[in-house]
């Protein structure tokens, strides 16, 4: 009753590339579902962020009128949810799956519910509910609404339409899928403790488990969070990134042709001093006064970048 | 005759909105078809989570013809009020004006305008759309391509599809045509997302609501809560179980399905360890399940109750088995919380027991409460040394008070109330049981939040009263220092229901105590422990007068006035002035605020609402149990005979001076009656019996005796009667009629020792 759910046919027949026995399986099946739809299959962003959407193929794209399809896996550190490798469901860093499309698909929860079904999850078998979630990030400057989506009282997904993105109404709407990919991957493999998922699908000695590649860094990691981190330095690494943005902003400003010409760098900069809070969170060194007055600065700059990605090419300017 | 039938087909509405969207979408669309002159024989809305659906039974197929004269201008009038008439009124000219002649002889232009009523279809091509594109929603969104459009439609979530249709039961419909955000109104709607996702083509509410039955939608949100409720009692009783009630959850699941199907699942049965409250408020905040109990112990059993969506393939069996996967998650999340809130606080270990180093980390927080009314920390305090002093007064043991209100908010810090805000107060008790405090402070911090509503419990422990007491004062007064009352339909710090908890905890514990003194005394906790500017700023200006006395003194100053007080006593009453000042309007205020949410409260529990009034008119109330007794005690006297006639009596003489005040002056015959003026026999009976009366009542009521107190008016009743039989009260010689007035004023005194009857109704 526990176990995992049956194979299907479409699903390969190679347990190492299975979505239902291998954690690897699983992406490589959404990643070839969403390239079938035309969306550009990303890397992930080569820093740390909180969630799929600080991915400047999420953030950034998503303002202005140029479609956009873009899937991606996207690592995310979220320093607080540390649990030295003792919790089964939590950890500081995880994968998600985003998909972001614009404008919003008019059959988009159709595409969901096919790609569920790309990686074994029979609608005929289980209960998958949109239950209302709107969500916001208040550091982005973005809210949205939609669900997250239940797979037999399981949320295995997040679904929004974007309304605002950095402060700018979004026009078109794009809609974003984030697909939690452990959570996911456990329900499919029937699997209680997120250490124990297969990673590659292969049993016996040639089982690799999801213990085995992020134990250790889920140990280590929650140390350095909440233990380690030097908090001067990250007070330094906060203040320094600001700068660092609103020059380059001001740098990119310089175009006579009314173009931005620096509006990718400096949001990297705002995703750093955006981390910088994370961590400065997690060691518990920010009161709750003055954790709203960071998060605004954080969304200043996220603002700030969004204004100047408007005025670029890829922001249709 | 014929019906509408509308559909609006979209992706999941939130289950929140739904009732109140199918309430709107009634309301709005017969509305405006009535403002049109069209009326309906029924109207019906319903709600799923796909689909608003609205069912208007009985519409004419048009609208009446108008017939609507306007008057326009004079005969002769200028050209340019001639112009703007025909203009308004759609005539071509003069002629097609009809000419009347007022009263007076006066000739005027009169347009007579004939509108034909426009087809009912036509009229709802144009409602229709409206009333989408203006639809409530809490909160809506724009998606897709649309959505580049700035005057896009808006829908709470996509919108997919509208069925629209109108016609004669004997005919096929017509579809409504209009257009809007995309979508085309037509007759083509759709089943269940999973089991009937099929296009189905309908013609009326009559094929519809069984189509969608096949199609595996259930329309009706009442007849889904009705199957899942039944469903659910009948699982349960299988197992011998009992279903744990919860309408609210019951609501809401209602909301998320289309088509209910009740499964069970089960967790480990060692997770029953965590208090009963937290996993029912884990597995309902998180999964949306009902809880089970055993009906002999009345504990919660190890199993669950979820609602789901399909009719599954394998008749549940995994969907069951996942809910069961994660309200085990849950759990273990629960009793790891559960489990951390009894041990240790890293960094507070030294701070005392396991709630202590809470209350510690609380104060440590500085979690702000209100800007103006400081923190957590200084609230604990207040709140502290107002049970203190309160606990005398209700019988409470002082100690006791004071440590349960030290440790009442420690729970807002532990991990439990974090995760699940609703238990709060109920995981203190928890915990500080298990800490060894006394059963009764235990107790205490669970309850002080009590009574939260109308139907909640009232605590009756002494020890609870002082602390939920206390609490509530703090807020009250707190909040009406910083002038932050309720206003209309905003209360957002809930100061009402605080209000009213004080009330029902005073009249339900029968307590002998005055609001007035209570609220001083919270006054004075605010003050001590200074939370807001404004009373710091009249306290500065109380201080600077002691300064300029100091200062004068020091110059040797003299004060010409004479004192036997020692400086330091004027010093100390300057400073009781300047307090006063401050304290004097805020109390007045907030017992204005109690008295009207006790009149409110006493109404809906059934008390006349005229006698409230009459108890209310006298001065100084806000000793709250004799308020009601007073009014209990009015009730019953008016339902006696004596009661009523004495009232007819009272009311008879009430009007004469009203009447009388009217020439001589308002206060003309207040003075008491001679008894050299009086020349009849009932003149002397009525002034004897009013002087035993008043002597006699004005003795009850310090008692406290209103019974006692209306008996002894009530031996008025007789005299009263045989004065107005006999005697002329407007006698012509003047000083008669004047004394003849005052015995009246004297009747009208002696009754309002006990209320103010010109407030009393009937008779």
């Amino acid at each position: 009753m526990t176990g995992p759910i049956p194979q299907t046919d479409a699903t390969p027949k190679s347990s190492a590339l299975d979505p239902n026995k291998s954690f690897q399986g699983l992406i490589l099946t959404l990643q070839q579902f969403w390239a079938q739809q035309g969306a550009v299959i990303l890397q992930p962003y080569d820093m740390e962020v909180g969630a799929g959407t600080f991915h400047p193929a999420t953030t950034l794209r998503s303002l202005g009128k140029k479609p956009w399809k873009a899937a991606y896996v996207q690592p995310s550190r979220r320093p607080k949810d540390g649990r030295y490798g003792e919790n089964p469901n939590r950890l500081q860093h995880y994968y998600q799956f985003q998909v972001i499309l614009k404008p919003s698909p008019d059959d988009l929860q159709n595409l969901y519910l096919d790609s569920l079904k790309a990686i074994g999850v029979d609608s005929a078998l289980h209960d998958i509910r949109f239950v209302e979630d709107d969500w916001e990030s208040p550091t982005l400057g973005a809210w949205g609404l939609g669900w997250e989506c239940w797979c037999d009282g399981m949320e295995v997904s997040q679904f929004t339409y974007f309304q605002q993105v950095a402060g700018v109404e979004c026009a078109p709407v794009s809609g974003e899928l984030t697909y939690g990919l452990e959570r996911l991957a456990m329900y499919v493999q029937g699997v209680e403790n997120v250490y124990d998922l297969n990673f590659n699908g292969l049993d016996g000695e040639a089982r690799i488990s999801y213990g085995d590649v992020f134990l250790q860094a889920e140990q280590e990691y929650s140390r350095h969070n909440f233990e380690a981190a030097n908090v001067e330095k990250l007070f330094g690494d906060f203040s320094r990134a600001e700068a660092e943005c609103n020059a380059l902003l001001a740098f990119g400003e310089k175009g006579d042709d009314g173009r931005h010409q620096m509006a990718l760098p400096a949001y990297d900069q705002c995703i750093k001093a955006s981390h910088a809070f994370n961590l400065l969170d997690a060691r518990g060194v920010i009161s709750v006064t003055e954790r709203q007055s960071y998060i605004l600065r954080v969304r200043e700059l996220a603002k700030a970048c969004g204004a100047a990605w408007l005025k670029t090419e890829g922001g249709g300017a | 005759m014929s019906d509408l039938l509308l559909e609006l087909f979209s992706e999941e509405i939130p289950a929140r909105m739904q009732a109140q969207a199918a309430a709107d979408l009634k309301k709005l669309v017969t509305d405006a078809l009535v403002e049109r002159g069209l009326t309906y024989e029924a109207a019906a809305a319903f709600v799923t989570p796909r689909r608003l659906a609205l069912q208007i039974v009985g519409l004419p197929t048009r609208q009446p013809d108008r017939r609507e004269e306007r008057k326009g201008p004079k005969l002769g009038a200028p050209e340019a009020a001639v112009q703007g008439f025909l203009k308004s009124a759609g005539l071509a000219s003069l002629d097609e004006a009809r000419i009347d002649t007022d009263k007076k002889g006066g000739q005027f232009y009169v347009a007579v305008i004939e509108r034909e009523g426009a087809a009912t279809l036509d009229v709802l091509a144009e409602i229709l759309p409206a009333v989408i594109r203006a639809f409530p929603w809490p909160k809506s969104m724009r998606w897709g391509v649309h959505s580049a459009d700035p005057n896009c439609l808006r829908w709470v979530r996509p919108l997919h599809s509208i069925v629209a249709t109108f016609g004669p039961e004997t005919e096929d419909p017509e579809i409504v045509p209009f257009e809007i955000g995309g979508v085309k109104a037509g007759n083509v709607t759709y089943g269940h997302r999973f089991m009937a996702p099929q296009p189905i083509k309908v013609r009326r509410f009559d094929d519809y609501l069984p189509a969608l039955d096949r199609a595996k939608v259930v329309l009706d949100p009442a007849r889904r809560r009705d199957i899942i409720l039944h469903d659910c009692k009948d699982l349960a009783f299988a197992q011998g179980l009992e279903l744990v009630d919860d309408e609210g959850l019951l609501q809401e699941v209602a909301g998320l399905v289309e088509w209910p199907v009740v499964l069970m699942g089960e967790f480990d049965a060692s997770f029953l360890d965590i208090p009963g409250e937290v996993i029912r408020a884990t597995i309902r905040a998180n999964q949306k399940c009902f809880v089970l109990r055993d009906p002999a112990t009345g504990k919660l059993a190890n199993k669950f109750l979820l609602v789901s969506n399909i009719l599954a393939s394998d008749g549940g069996r995994q969907i069951a088995a996942g809910n069961g996967r994660v309200v085990r998650a849950r759990l273990s999340d629960a009793l790891y919380f559960w489990k951390t809130d009894q041990a240790p606080l890293p960094d507070f270990s030294e701070q005392g027991k396991p709630l202590d180093q809470r209350l510690a980390r609380l104060r440590a927080l500085d979690i702000v409460f209100h800007a103006n009314l400081g923190t957590q920390g200084a609230r604990v305090d207040r709140v502290v040394a107002l049970a203190r002093e309160l606990a005398p007064l209700v019988g409470a043991d002082l100690e006791k008070a004071a440590r349960a209100a030290e440790l009442a908010k420690a729970d807002l810090v532990t991990e439990v109330v974090g995760e699940f805000p609703e238990v709060q107060g109920l995981m203190g008790r928890r915990y500080a049981e298990m800490q060894g405090e006394d059963p009764e402070v235990a107790a205490a911090i669970e309850d002080h939040y009590k009574p939260q509503g109308p139907n909640d419990r009232i605590p009756t422990a002494p020890v609870s009263i002082a602390v939920a007491l206390a609490d509530k004062l703090d807020t009250l007064v707190g909040f009406w220092a910083i002038d932050e009352k309720p206003t209309g339909s905003k209360d957002p710090f809930a100061l009402r229901r605080a209000a009213l908890g004080v009330i029902r905890l005073i009249l339900e514990n029968g307590l002998k105590v005055k609001l007035g003194h209570l609220s001083d005394l919270a006054i004075n906790k605010g003050l001590q422990f200074s939370y807001s500017l404004k009373l710091a700023d009249d306290q500065i200006a109380g201080e600077a007068k002691i300064h300029s006395y100091k200062s004068n003194r020091n110059k040797n100053f003299t004060y010409s006035f004479p004192t036997e007080l020692t400086e330091r006593e004027i010093i100390s009453k300057m400073r009781l002035d300047a307090m006063g000042a401050v304290k004097a309007p805020l109390i007045a205020d907030l017992l204005a605020f109690f008295a009207d949410r006790l009149k409110i409260d006493l109404r809906d529990r059934g008390a006349r609402h005229d006698l409230l009034e009459a108890v209310f008119a006298l001065p100084g109330q806000d000793d709250l149990n004799m308020i009601v007794k007073r009014v209990e005690a009015l009730d019953k006297f008016l339902a006696t005979e004596d009661g009523a006639s004495l009232l007819a009596g009272y009311k008879r003489a009430a009007n004469i001076l009203k009447a009388e005040e009217k020439k001589d002056g308002a206060e003309a015959f207040e003075a008491h009656p001679q008894a050299n003026l009086r020349i009849e026999p009932q003149e002397h009976a009525l002034a004897a019996a009013l002087d035993r009366a008043d002597r006699e009542a004005a003795e009850k009521l310090a008692a406290e005796d209103f019974d006692g107190a209306l008996h002894a008016l009530s031996k008025l009743r007789a005299p009263v009667d045989a004065f107005f039989d006999h005697v002329t009260v407007n006698a012509e010689n003047p000083d008669l009629r004047q004394n003849r007035l005052r015995l009246l004023a004297q009747l009208r005194r002696a009754m309002h020792l006990v209320a103010d009857f010109s407030k009393v109704g009937g008779a």
